[in-house]
């Protein structure tokens, strides 16, 4: 073994210390967000006003596009969560900018059994409307096939949402994600009947229609969406469809996929692995 | 304090989003006012523009009756917005591809043509009580002249051309008014419920009915209020015309709902389940069977064996006030019907209507009945009967 030279060790020595001060802050920032409820989870602010719309961001740069590989998905939920927080979604079991649909085909049952997790068995199972988990209703039945499908908004090109608004207070930006402007919605709900998707709710509180943003506050940044950022297996996949090696580029190139309900001439923008023919 | 969120119990699968309803019973109240304006037009029409001499009773009183239910016609739109101060950001900058946004416009042309046509028609009558009064009521009337106070043979006929041709332009006013609520629901591609090329029809003939009935009933009791025989002829009148286009919108339904059935697209099979189950009574028996089949059928009868006097007049102010209750089943139907099936195909959702509150029972009925109110006072200013000496345009 030979002697290792000065240098050599000068940059060992500084990079130990360097780690041991990023280690001594970084134990001092996990504490300081564990004292946090719920923020602990995050990766960015939620809502920082100052960095959004995000500067030098050009929106003609960019096509996003998210893709969903149902074969992966375990049906956690941490996604639905994640985003509740990400988003300041109200903590209920009636409105979400995301959700996971369970499909269960049990032996000698024609019937698909499908159910989300606003189902009030599993709210039950969950023991609050705040946390979700998928109760293990089926734990004594004969499952044939079963998998998850995780929903969000589809960001449509031909969005029906966008068409019917009567104020033009939702919209569809350069890089392909619709928006609602909430300072200019009238809360008149047309939106929410339009949408095949059932991807709109009404925020009662604030009196507007609300929906995923594929988290435009962070991918301007150059983040992902909370939901795809939490996955733990990868079944959510985003990117920008411009960079031909980007995930969701690769997802598309790779794979067969498919989209919701293509009849209705919206062409969504969120692309499917493994879904059945029962899911819409 | 009640919870914000009304969660809607449901079976099978539907969306989470979907949980909750959107679209209240005031979404139902808002197409019933706008058709009985379009059906109360109806009959002006048919006087002014068709000669319909024998509804000569009634046309003032389809003017104002129209009026005053068109200025009540954006109330629970109003009411519904979550942010009603913002209601004129769709007129201000229409989103030009939204049916929606186009309302603000069709609704204020609308306002405007009856208003005009009312004035053109009540000129005279405004003239004379302008001169005759000295309170402060002859006040008023004479703001309402406009410095005008001719109404010599040259000028009545000049104001007839007006009257004419408002009221030409406000059948297609009207009409499509009315027509273009329906489109509303009709055009979106969401629900097989509404996507249909035939609800804007549905939703103009059943307009009509309902305006004619209303006339009907409206006619009926003020003559019993004013303690004068009722016109058997008019009244007659009114009863063909609810009976001939009652025709036509029940085979509109029937063919909507054949159609439905017959093209069996993904999702019928949900449908065909509710409208056996909880749309069985609101449907088929107090749209259908109560609401439109029965009225049909008597009025037939009436007209087949010729019914006149006190039996004539019973018989079509229930067979009227039968259809109002169907057309409002109608209503009920479409948007709360709509919703109640899930956009899924593959479960049903409950609508529970509460009694209080911004959109519940009592706010829906106070708002079907205000109109009534704006009427009673409109025809204390402006009398529609032909009977009285209102010198009003005949």
């Amino acid at each position: 073994m030979t002697k290792e030279s000065k240098p050599t060790l000068a940059a060992r020595r500084a990079f130990l210390t360097k780690l041991g001060g990023a280690a001594t802050c970084a134990a001092a920032g996990a504490a300081a967000l564990a004292a946090i409820p719920g923020a602990s989870a995050k990766t960015e602010p939620a809502a920082d006003g100052a960095a959004f719309p995000t500067k030098d961001y050009d929106w003609t740069k960019h096509q996003w596009g998210f893709g969903v590989d149902a074969t992966k998905c375990i049906g956690c939920l941490r996604c639905v969560e994640a985003c509740k927080r990400e988003n300041d979604v109200p903590a209920n079991a009636h409105q979400f900018r995301t959700w996971v649909e369970r499909y269960v085909h049990l032996e000698g049952d024609d019937e698909v059994h499908i159910d989300s997790q606003q189902d009030p068995v599993n709210i039950e199972a969950s023991g609050s409307e705040k946390t979700f988990r998928f109760a293990n209703r089926y734990k004594d039945a004969k499952v044939y096939k079963a998998f998850f499908v995780p929903k969000l908004c589809n960001h449509c090109t031909h969005p029906a949402c966008v068409q019917v608004c009567p104020t033009g207070a939702t919209y569809r930006t350069e890089d392909g994600v619709v928006l609602i402007d909430h300072g200019y919605c009238i809360g008149c709900r047309y939106c929410v009947q339009a949408c095949p998707y059932g991807a709109r709710y009404f925020n009662e509180e604030q009196g507007v229609s609300d929906k995923c943003t594929w988290c435009y506050h962070r991918i301007t940044k150059g983040l992902q969406p909370a939901c795809v950022e939490v996955c733990p297996v990868g079944a959510r996949i985003f990117g920008d469809q411009r960079d031909k090696e980007s995930p969701i580029s690769l997802f598309i190139r790779n794979n067969r996929v498919q989209v919701l309900r293509p009849e209705t001439g919206n062409a969504p923008n969120v692309f499917y692995v493994g879904i059945d023919k029962e899911v819409n | 304090m009640e919870p914000v969120i009304h969660f809607a119990p449901y079976t099978g699968w539907v969306y989470p989003n979907e949980t909750v309803f959107e679209w209240s019973v005031l979404i139902a109240v808002y197409p019933y006012l706008t058709g009985l304006v379009a059906g109360a037009f109806t009959v002006s029409s048919l006087y002014q523009v068709f000669g319909f001499e024998r509804l000569k009773p009634v046309a003032h009183m389809a003017l104002l009756t129209s009026l005053s239910f068109m200025i009540f016609v954006p109330t629970p739109l109003l009411l519904h917005l979550g942010h009603p101060e913002r209601a004129f950001n769709s007129t201000i900058t229409p989103h030009l591809t939204s049916a929606m946004a186009m309302f603000g416009f069709f609704a204020s042309f609308y306002v405007a043509l009856l208003i005009l046509e009312g004035w053109f028609a009540y000129r005279p009558f405004i003239v004379a009580q302008a001169q005759k009064r000295t309170d402060l009521l002859g006040r008023f009337y004479r703001l309402l002249t406009l410095g005008s106070y001719d109404v010599s043979e040259h000028a009545m006929r000049y104001d007839r051309k007006w009257i004419f041709a408002l009221a030409v332009i406000g059948i297609p006013a009207a009409h499509g008014l009315h027509g273009y609520v329906g489109f509303m629901y009709g055009s979106l591609k969401s629900r097989e419920w509404w996507s249909s090329d035939l609800m804007p029809v549905i939703f103009l003939f059943s307009a009509i009915i309902s305006g004619v009935s209303l006339l009907a009933v409206l006619y009926v009791a003020t003559c019993k209020m004013r303690k004068i025989a009722v016109d058997l002829g008019c009244l007659k009148g009114l009863a063909y015309t609810i009976w001939a286009f009652i025709m036509v919108a029940l085979v509109l339904e029937g063919l909507e709902f054949a159609n439905i059935v017959y093209k069996g697209r993904e999702g019928v099979d949900m449908i065909m389940q509710y409208v056996t189950g909880p749309l069985l009574v609101p449907y088929f028996v107090l749209q259908f069977g109560i609401g439109a089949i029965t009225p049909f059928l008597w009025l037939s009868y009436m007209i087949w064996r010729g019914t006149s006097g006190k039996a004539l007049i019973v018989g079509v102010t229930i067979c009227a006030c039968l259809v109002l209750f169907s057309v409002f089943m109608m209503r009920w139907n479409v948007v709360i019907g709509g919703q109640e099936i899930s956009k899924t195909g593959k479960g049903l959702l409950s609508y529970h209507m509460p009694f209080w509150g911004k959109e519940g029972a009592f706010m829906a009925i106070a708002l079907t009945l205000a109109p009534l109110g704006l009427l009673y006072v409109l025809t204390r200013l402006f009398p529609p009967w032909s009977d009285a000496a209102t010198h009003a345009h005949s």
